[in-house]
């Protein structure tokens, strides 16, 4: 199986804090794949240095075989990866409608139009629509962002980006303040997307975890620790000392 | 020949340097805050200029001697600069950039329509005392003697601020939270005390250089406008926060002003604005800044 | 197997969404009363053209700053830019056609965007605005040296521009021919801007001020953007610039200077920034009280200027229309752009 997103040997220090440490992955299409870790462990920071936020101290990632280090974060979510933040990252002012209809206007290419009205790409409006309607968000898609309760919007944001039809999809905790009566609507959404798609997931719901993953990459203190299926790492001693030596949550 | 030459360098040196120390004065409260708060204040030329409406006034209609009426600025600032600071500038730190560019210009037109209703629109000459009247001889030559006293009080606040900043644990913590604010909030460090007393302490330097640079700068309501640029100027070069870049890009500014003004009369502005756009795009941080 | 549902586009949020950019009832509204304006107060021609052209710089202002969220205050660089054009090219004899003039101006007003825009827009917050400043200080500083073909500190006067269309003179005490010249390079500028903040280009523009970090991971290519539209920004500055020049029939430095720069950002922030019609109504209403007051009393004019300012920042962010907003907003309806 090709691999779409990897990494070689990656490294990222702040000064003397040694963010990641050495860190050999590799997505590969169709993969449903987890990262953990405790906390502090650098899953955000990697998935910062796979997007471009961050500059590699060290190492390379490439994307379908070729370095792309030096490519900026526009331009990668252009080849194809795009994430969602940990903390959203909305346009708060904007409503729910709009929010998708940006991320969507730009993966067709309607935004460089300065000629005609953005309500007449009626296109890019009814995908938006069906998008939202998948999310469950159809209801409030006329609301504005800062009137929403929490979880709607860590819904706005997963939606911002499947908006974007990447081949590789990374979620930082998908499902943080999402009441767990809904996170489902996460899974069904991640279950209804392209099988040729790489996911990587981040998060501290272990039974999310167990139930989507097919591979589980463990983080500590930025190094690979283990690496394997759910049920090798669910049986991994050393991996539960680990997270049982730092009382982790749910949340 | 030669001594001629020596001599014409050095005084324009001399001259470029004690304005270097009236800009160092006025701005180093401006670096540290905006470091420290990122807060855009454009006022703080407002307060410089009061401050030095204050000492001046206090030394022509109260007779203070020149000492005593830099202190009296210099406190008065300080306690007016902490009330504006609580009451008002502290809504303002999670407000848009744009909100505190608005802000502080109001304050600015404030400030300056309040100087000139009570005292007029007159500048405001700066009476020295006798002792720092006239000429100093310094060996190879002789200049005047206010410019060398500048000088040497420049280096004395430089030295002053460096140590309060090198070895105090207020001054460590300053520099820790001008490095990066959430982590110094995270380790327990009062951000709003220090940004509260930094703000004070800078105004009240501001208006110590007001008064001070009186001559060098004049002393009128415009004052805040007039200079606002060159405050900003000196503040970005030398880098947010970083008291050893403000003192170095106020000097650098300070002779170069000094030199542009002998030998290219017309254009010295524009060499210096030029200079800062070409310094800034190869390092946005400024001399001293950390690198993004 | 489906079932007939409604379109999704029938929902309110489309709805809303695909009729942002229709034509409301009251948008001829303020073109027809500056129509009556020309009839009803002929002798008061001369402000209503200063009144349009500084509607047209702050509109400029307003796509840089309350659409791309461009903190700037050194709008006025462009602003000089158009009226030197045209001024320098005039007094010389090089060129006196006041339309094509006009062109030439936007496209120095324009020149200058570019060219500063590619350079500035990389850094942000206070270097940024820093750095507009100081762009205009060089060129008003240049201007000041370059006494010789700009005139200095005085400027050039007396500038010979042809009559409009060969015909109506533009005559310099009455302003008729001007106001109603000005008026219509208004119109079109503002249906020129009106489609573009509409357009997906204008949704953009409208993301990056709202959250630049998503927009680069939305694959928006930021930087051009915020240049294309700063360049448009200030080619429109240069066109109000150019008009200035036209209808005074002089240019000199207060076209470049911070006190034009800030006067303009004061407008728009009085009227509302990023809604349109904000750089109208602050400049209608800013103008009038300016002409009134600051001549009485200048210094008062100064201390309630200052005043204003603070309190918008504090409790008016959006201005007049914001509070206008405020006061007819009903609840829950997605917030117009």
């Amino acid at each position: 199986m090709t691999a779409l997103l990897e990494t070689r040997s990656l490294s990222k220090n702040f000064g003397a804090l040694l963010a990641t440490r050495d860190v050999t992955f590799a997505l590969e299409a169709g993969a449903r794949h987890a990262l953990i870790g405790p906390n502090g462990a650098g899953k955000t920071t990697f998935i910062n240095l796979l997007t471009g936020v961050l500059a590699p101290s060290s190492g390379d990632v490439l994307f379908k075989g070729r370095t792309i280090n030096e490519v900026e974060q526009a331009e990668r979510v252009k080849l194809g990866i795009a994430r969602t933040f940990q903390i959203n990252q909305l346009f708060r002012g904007l409503s729910v409608l709009e929010n998708v209809y940006t991320s969507i206007a730009e993966r067709v290419g309607a935004a460089t139009n300065m000629a005609t009205p953005a309500g007449t790409r009626r296109d890019v409006i009814e995908e938006s629509m069906a998008l939202l309607e998948r999310l469950k968000l159809a209801d409030v898609a006329h609301r504005t962002i800062a009137g929403l309760p929490y979880g709607r919007q860590r819904l706005v944001e997963l939606a911002i980006t499947l908006g974007l039809k990447p081949e590789v999809l990374l979620l930082d905790e998908p499902a943080a303040g999402v009441p767990s009566a809904e996170s489902h609507i996460i899974l069904d959404a991640i279950d209804a997307l392209p099988k040729s798609i790489g996911v990587l997931i981040i998060d501290h719901d272990m039974d999310l975890v167990f139930r989507f993953a097919k591979k589980i990459t463990v983080l500590v203190r930025g190094a690979v620790f283990a690496e394997g299926t759910p049920r090798e790492i669910g049986a991994n001693a050393e991996v539960r000392a680990v997270y049982l030596g730092q009382a982790t949550h749910g949340s | 020949m030669a001594v001629i030459f020596d001599i014409d360098v050095a005084s324009m040196l001399l001259g470029g340097l004690a304005a270097g120390m009236v800009l160092f004065i006025v701005s180093v409260g401006l670096s540290v805050t905006m470091g420290l708060m990122g807060f855009v204040n454009l006022a703080h030329g407002g307060f410089a200029m009061i401050g030095g409406y204050v000492i001046v006034l206090a030394m022509n209609r109260l007779g203070l001697p020149f000492v005593i009426a830099l202190l009296v600025g210099f406190i008065v600032i300080a306690a007016v600069s902490v009330v504006f600071e609580r009451f008002l500038y502290a809504r303002l730190y999670r407000a848009s950039e744009l909100d505190q560019v608005l802000f502080t210009i109001g304050l600015v037109f404030v400030m300056i329509a309040g100087v000139t209703l009570v005292v007029g629109p007159e500048t405001q000459p700066l009476n020295l005392p006798a002792a720092l009247q006239g000429q100093i001889d310094l060996g190879f030559m002789t200049y005047r003697t206010y410019s060398i006293v500048l000088i040497g009080v420049g280096v004395i606040i430089m030295l002053g601020l460096w140590l309060g900043f090198e070895r105090t644990r207020m001054g460590a913590q300053i520099r820790a939270a001008v490095d990066n604010r959430r982590m110094a909030e995270s380790l327990g460090i009062n951000i709003t005390r220090l940004f509260t007393i930094t703000f004070a302490f800078g105004s009240g330097m501001a208006a110590l250089g007001g008064g001070l640079g009186a001559e060098f700068l004049g002393l009128d309501p415009q004052y805040p406008l007039k200079y606002l640029v060159i405050f900003l100027i000196v503040v970005a070069v030398g880098g947010l926060g970083r008291i050893t870049g403000v003192f170095y890009a106020s000097l650098i500014i300070g002779v170069l002003d000094f030199a542009l003004k002998k030998y290219l009369p017309q254009g010295g502005t524009v060499f210096i604005y030029g200079m800062t756009i070409l310094l800034l795009l190869w390092r946005p941080q400024g001399l001293f800044g950390r690198a993004p | 197997m489906s079932v007939t549902t409604p379109s999704l586009s029938d929902s309110l949020a489309a709805r809303t969404l695909a009729g942002r950019h229709r034509l409301r009832w009251w948008e001829p509204l303020p073109w027809l009363l500056a129509l009556a304006f020309y009839f009803a107060f002929p002798r008061y021609l001369g402000f209503g053209t200063e009144v349009l052209i500084m509607i047209l710089f702050a509109i400029a202002l307003d796509l840089a700053l309350g659409y791309a969220g461009i903190v700037t205050l050194g709008h006025a660089a462009f602003f000089g830019a158009g009226a030197y054009t045209v001024g320098m090219l005039a007094k010389n004899g090089i060129w006196t056609e006041p339309i094509t003039g006009l062109i030439l101006a936007g496209i120095a007003g324009g020149l200058v965007g570019l060219a500063s825009g590619l350079v500035l827009l990389r850094t942000a917050g206070l270097t940024l605005l820093m750095l507009t400043l100081c762009t205009m200080g060089l060129l008003e500083e240049t201007a000041n040296m370059a006494a010789e073909y700009t005139g200095g500190f005085d400027g050039l006067d007396s500038l010979p521009i042809k009559p409009l269309f060969g015909v109506f003179e533009f005559n310099p005490l009455y302003s008729n021919t001007q106001y109603l010249y000005v008026l219509a390079v208004l119109f079109i500028c503002f249906v020129f801007v009106r489609t573009l903040v509409y357009s997906p280009f204008g949704q953009s523009l409208t993301g990056i001020r709202e959250n630049m970090l998503r927009m680069h991971a939305v694959g928006a290519p930021v930087r051009r953007r915020l240049v294309i539209c700063y360049t448009i920004s200030a080619a429109l500055a240069g066109i109000a610039g150019g008009l200035w020049a036209e209808a005074n029939a002089y240019v000199n430095l207060s076209t470049l200077g911070l006190d034009r720069a800030a006067t303009v950002l004061i407008i728009l922030v009085l009227g509302g920034y990023g809604r349109l019609y904000g750089a109208i109504v602050g400049a209608v209403a800013y103008m009038v009280l300016e002409h009134y007051l600051s001549k009485l009393y200048p210094t008062a004019w100064q201390l309630g200027l200052g005043l204003l300012l603070m309190g918008i920042a504090l409790f008016a962010r959006g201005g007049i229309l914001g509070i206008w907003e405020a006061l007819t907003r009903r609840p829950d309806r997605s917030k117009p752009s």
